[in-house]
């Protein structure tokens, strides 16, 4: 699974993009969002507040209860500040 | 980036860049050969040189390319299937950008100017909540990454209804 990080999610775990292997018991965002916080503290300080976890699931919005699986790009990022 | 694309003689322009656009060039564009358009409105967004109490010297807008194309894309569609328009644009620009520095550009066009009022406060406002941009400022205070703003979660929550996608 390619993991891709943006903006101060970025800084904190110190990386743009991770490739990663997911746990076969691993099913959605939920849980995926609980192992990569076990990764690393820098990956936990990123993840630190669900409120402020925005995942994107191959380019699109999804929520918490999203399915993934190993062939997914998925992206957690803040809340967005363009415009 | 992605061009112009046209549908059913609707036209949705979204652009990403780093360079700086032109106002007049790009309505100019947008309306060419469309005499059915009645009128234009658009927003320009500029960068503040304060923010809070701390003063900005500079901005460096991070995006995530591809999805903020296609958020773009998706956020244009929505507002051309709630309004009768002709022509929709949003151009952004990325990277480094200083105070008084235009940053982006949303226009809608419509036979009449009610429509174009409405789906351009959409797209900014949508633009605002979905579209992944982040910036970084550079302030007296050393750097710092901007905060959502809840005020901007509101905007955009007064044009949801039963018909919006989450």
């Amino acid at each position: 699974m390619r993991i891709l990080w943006f903006a101060w999610f970025r800084t904190r775990v110190g990386a743009a993009e991770e490739a990663v292997t997911l746990p076969a018991e691993i099913r959605d965002v939920r849980g995926l969002v609980d192992w990569l916080r076990t990764r690393s503290p820098g990956h936990a300080a990123a993840l630190a507040d669900d409120a402020a976890i925005r995942v994107a699931v191959n380019q699109t919005y999804v929520k918490f209860d999203h399915p993934v699986t190993d062939g997914d790009e998925v992206a957690l990022f803040p809340p967005v500040t363009g415009g | 980036m992605s061009g112009p694309s046209v549908d059913a003689g609707k036209l949705v322009v979204v652009r990403v860049q780093h360079e700086d656009f032109d106002v007049g060039a790009e309505i100019a564009a947008l309306t060419q050969g469309r005499p059915a358009i009645g009128g234009v409105t658009s927003f320009l967004g500029l960068v503040r040189d304060i923010h809070g109490d701390a003063r900005v010297g500079a901005m460096t807008l991070e995006h995530f390319p591809g999805m903020t194309e296609r958020e773009l894309a998706r956020i244009s569609d929505e507002a051309h299937a709630r309004w009768p328009l002709e022509a929709t644009l949003i151009v952004h620009r990325v990277g480094r950008l200083e105070p008084g520095d235009r940053i982006v550009l949303c226009a809608a066009a419509s036979a009449h100017r009610q429509a174009a009022f409405d789906a351009c406060a959409f797209l900014i406002d949508f633009l605002k909540t979905r579209a992944p941009f982040w910036k970084l400022e550079a302030t007296d205070g050393g750097e710092r990454w901007v905060e959502a703003r809840a005020s901007d979660d509101a905007a955009a929550a007064r044009w949801q209804g039963p018909e919006t996608r989450s």
